[in-house]
């Protein structure tokens, strides 16, 4: 590790109005290496990396870049420096091909003219390097999977030349095998002189591919430079939170058994997903685990009736569930997959998001109950220790963990007997992250019947009672949550060498 | 843990207040061009405003001029808020007011032609909204084929003939006055009022902002997107019907070319007032006021003795810089929000 330091920032301020959201950050990335940022959502990686990005412009400290002090006026002259960055939510025009995509303000052109042929060619040679020559460069955005996109981001970011990459949270929308892929186009940016600056909250992820860690919280850098793989967890975490114990699951009571209260009958979805049986009862916590693709959120919201099956049944309590309206009014919720499009009214508060799919209940005649709403969302706040605890703020102005303990606490005034949770943790911070499991274990005490699916197989393992594994499309296993491990689960994820077949 | 410093109470008191001047502060903006018009008028017209009468008839007379594009106004920030657009208005009221004033409608009497304009802006209004929500056409396709074909229909009725009001009842409307106030400004206060409350205080209006807000978590949360959206059209309709009356009750005839361009002082009232054209926010007190505007310059430009062609001149300058400081207002909002 003697390679030139390419990028320090010493003691970098950044304050918006009534917040400093960067309070002296350092940092030191050297060429070649894979630089990883760790910190809670709130941390300011995100404002960090749009300081570097030219997005956010840094009020004081010093930031060098290839030795020279650097302040990116625009987005622009950052990328012309040599920084480019990545974005979470990935910045693809969905109506223009990938190679337009590519070269999106800075095409090749002539006489005002765009070169397309020039244009395809060069992009055509930078995804041949990213390994990924099978894309078509005239192929459009909008027809390639997530992980096609992030690759035209990341062909975006080299056909800019960039001597610095910045990631931010690149695997959170890949499945298992497209992150392998990832970490292999990294390796390969890396061995010739790229730095990477790399977010994630995966932990498993940055002691793979990471070479130093450099952790915020509340703005500030607790810990520069640390080893990437033989830093023990318990350090990061503790620079992370100011806690020094990780995240338990809770303890999971006996199960008794009881007449299920969700009974799926051969539910199919053509191209989706095919003849899935599964029962949830009253209490119990059943957790779907595979791969992005497999067709578990598909799955799901069939089930609360936002897809319209092909073929099966769906039972609630012995009675037939047809709609979304009749899945709500018998007691089902759903809290989707994509929390900001799929689930909140950002700029409205708290409290009627909490309310959205109950409101109705509190009205009288027709006219809305504001008061009543208001105090119902607080004492649900209480239970959800939501922060801050105001229920009449804006949702925008929340952390990712506090928003999704808004999409929960919407079923909670509710009477929901059944609540199905797509992804409920991800973007979500390891510190919230244990209060929502404790959440969701609590309502299972309480009698509500849980339907869960995730990526994030120690999830599925840590907090259901009992595991479904789903493949492209079929349930094949099905067993106690104690009696599979998590090397069982992905072997029969990936390749479904074990046990083939049969839907329990 | 992340312990909250503050005393919850004392927080979430100054949140509201913040968030209640946000909107208190755009009206009062309102409020400032309606003074700074009113100032424009009594340096340009000194004699007229040193009468008192004059000014007091002159005030009703704008609230007058801005009963009927007011109702429609209420309706069309419904549709805008749920995250629609209707550009049929004024073709639904020719055609309601065409209907209505037909010698064979008027033989049935004040409340046969009461009852058909507001049936047919009902009406039509349901067509619009089963067209975009269970067909699925874009709202600007939908209402535009709408402002077409109902005007044609209006043109057909009337044989393009303007058609006289021979009922008394009707015609005396918009000369009846309550309480020294005209009745058709009555209209316009209960309408607003209606408006008010449905949007702030029932669960319909909670609905609307859900359903122009976003969609698909108003859908899974269990609310009827579609539905919904149908309401808001018929709603929009049958502020049309209730406008057609009290145009043709200000015209004693009725003509399928009346109401002509209504579409856009409506939208462009709602946006000035504040409604946000991607749906999901706006206010009815603001959509008022940006009528009131309206209806203050063409009352200015009519005592100066102007020029309509000016006066669209204006009309447009206060649109585009009404937005303009909209978004800015809106992008700094933002970026606060955001950090």
């Amino acid at each position: 590790m003697s390679e030139e330091v390419v990028l320090r920032l010493t003691d970098v301020v950044k304050t918006f109005p009534g917040v400093r959201a960067l309070d002296g950050v350092q940092l030191e990335v050297r060429a070649g290496e894979v630089h990883c940022l760790l910190g809670q959502n709130g941390a300011g990686k995100s404002t960090l990396i749009k300081t570097l990005a030219g997005v956010h412009h840094a009020d004081g400290g010093e930031i060098t870049w290839l030795g020279e002090p650097f302040a990116p006026a625009t987005p622009q002259a950052a990328m012309r420096a040599g920084i480019a960055t990545i974005y979470q939510e990935l910045d693809l025009v969905d109506d223009l091909s990938v190679a337009e995509n590519a070269f999106l303000g800075h095409e090749e052109s002539r006489f005002g003219f765009t070169r397309r042929r020039a244009i395809a060619s060069r992009t055509k040679e930078i995804l041949a390097r990213l390994g990924h020559e099978h894309i078509p460069p005239r192929q459009y955005v909008r027809n390639l999977p997530a992980a096609g996109k992030q690759i035209v981001s990341m062909a975006r970011a080299l056909s800019h030349d960039a001597r610095l990459i910045v990631m931010d949270e690149p695997s959170a929308v890949l499945a298992h095998d497209e992150v392998e892929n990832l970490f292999r186009i990294i390796r390969d940016l890396t061995s010739h002189g790229i730095a990477v600056i790399y977010i994630s909250h995966r932990l498993e992820e940055i002691r793979e591919i990471g070479d130093r860690v450099t952790v915020l919280k509340d703005g500030r850098t607790t810990a520069a430079n640390l080893p990437a793989r033989t830093t023990p967890t318990r350090d990061l975490v503790s620079k992370m939170t100011g806690r020094t114990i990780e995240y338990v699951f809770p303890p999971r009571p006996p199960r008794e058994q009881r007449p299920p209260l969700l009974v799926v009958e051969g539910l199919t979805r053509e191209g989706e997903f095919a003849d899935a049986s599964l029962t949830v009862a009253p209490g119990e916590i059943v957790g779907i685990a595979g791969l992005v693709g497999s067709g578990r959120s598909e799955l799901l919201e069939t089930i609360f009736g936002a897809r319209r099956p092909d073929s099966g049944t769906i039972t609630l309590d012995g009675k037939r569930v047809r709609s979304l309206g009749t899945a709500v009014r018998r007691g089902m919720g759903m809290a989707p997959e994509e929390r900001k499009s799929q689930a909140l009214l950002l700029d409205e508060p708290v409290y009627k998001n909490m309310t959205l799919a109950s409101f109705s209940g509190f009205a009288r005649a027709g006219f809305t109950d504001a008061g009543g709403e208001r105090k119902a969302a607080e004492s649900t706040a209480d239970k959800l220790e939501l922060r801050p605890r105001d229920v009449t703020r804006p949702v925008r102005t929340l952390s990712g963990g506090n928003q999704q303990k808004v999409v929960v606490g919407r079923w909670l005034l509710g009477d929901t007997r059944l609540l199905l949770l797509d992804e409920p943790t991800r973007g979500v911070d390891v510190g919230a992250r244990a209060e929502l499991y404790q959440v969701i274990r609590g309502l299972a005490e309480s009698g509500v019947g849980v339907l869960l699916v995730s990526s994030e197989v120690p999830e599925v393992l840590g907090l259901a009672d009992r595991v479904l594994v789903m493949r492209e499309g079929r349930l094949v296993h099905e067993a106690p949550a104690g009696e599979i491990d998590e090397d069982t689960v992905l072997d029969l994820v990936m390749s479904g060498s074990l046990m083939e077949g049969e839907p329990a | 843990m992340i312990t909250e410093t503050a005393p919850p109470e004392v927080r979430k008191e100054s949140r509201r207040r913040l968030r209640l001047d946000d909107n208190a502060i755009r009206n009062l903006g309102l409020v400032g061009v309606l003074v700074l018009l009113i100032i424009v008028g009594i340096i340009t017209k000194p004699d007229l405003y040193s009468d008192p009468t004059w000014v007091r008839n002159n005030f009703l007379t704008i609230l007058q001029q801005a009963s009927a594009i007011g109702v429609v106004t209420v309706g069309m920030t419904f549709v805008i808020i749920g995250g629609g657009i209707d550009l049929s208005v004024g073709a639904i009221i020719a055609l309601a007011g065409v209907w209505a004033t037909t010698l064979a409608t008027q033989s049935y009497g004040a409340g046969g032609m009461i009852f058909t304009a507001l049936v047919v802006g009902l009406a039509v209004g349901l067509v619009n909204g089963v067209l975009i929500s269970y067909g699925k056409l874009v709202p600007f396709i939908a209402t535009l084929a709408m402002l077409v074909a109902a005007r044609g229909l209006a043109a057909q009725i009337s044989g393009k003939q303007t058609q006289v009001s021979t009922n008394m009842t009707i015609n005396d409307i918009a000369s009846t006055k309550l309480l020294g106030i005209p009745l058709l400004v009555w209209i316009l206060g209960l309408v607003v009022a209606a408006g008010w409350v449905l949007l702030n205080r029932t669960t319909f209006g909670r609905r609307t902002v859900a359903v122009g807000g976003n969609p698909e978590a108003a859908r899974l949360a269990g609310i009827n997107v579609k539905r919904h959206t149908l309401l808001l059209y018929a709603l929009s309709g049958l502020c049309c019907g209730i406008a057609a009356i009290m145009l043709t009750s200000q015209a004693t005839s009725a003509q399928a070319a009346m109401a002509n361009l209504y579409e856009l002082d409506a939208i462009a009232a709602a946006i000035i007032g504040g409604t946000l054209l991607s749906g999901g926010r706006g206010t009815i007190v603001g959509a008022l006021f940006g009528v009131l505007v309206f209806s203050t310059i063409t009352n200015l430009f009519a005592i100066n003795n102007l020029s309509t062609e000016v006066q669209n001149m204006v009309k447009g300058a206060i649109i585009v810089v009404a937005v303009l400081i909209q978004q800015f207002r809106y992008r700094s909002l933002t970026q606060l929000l955001k950090r």
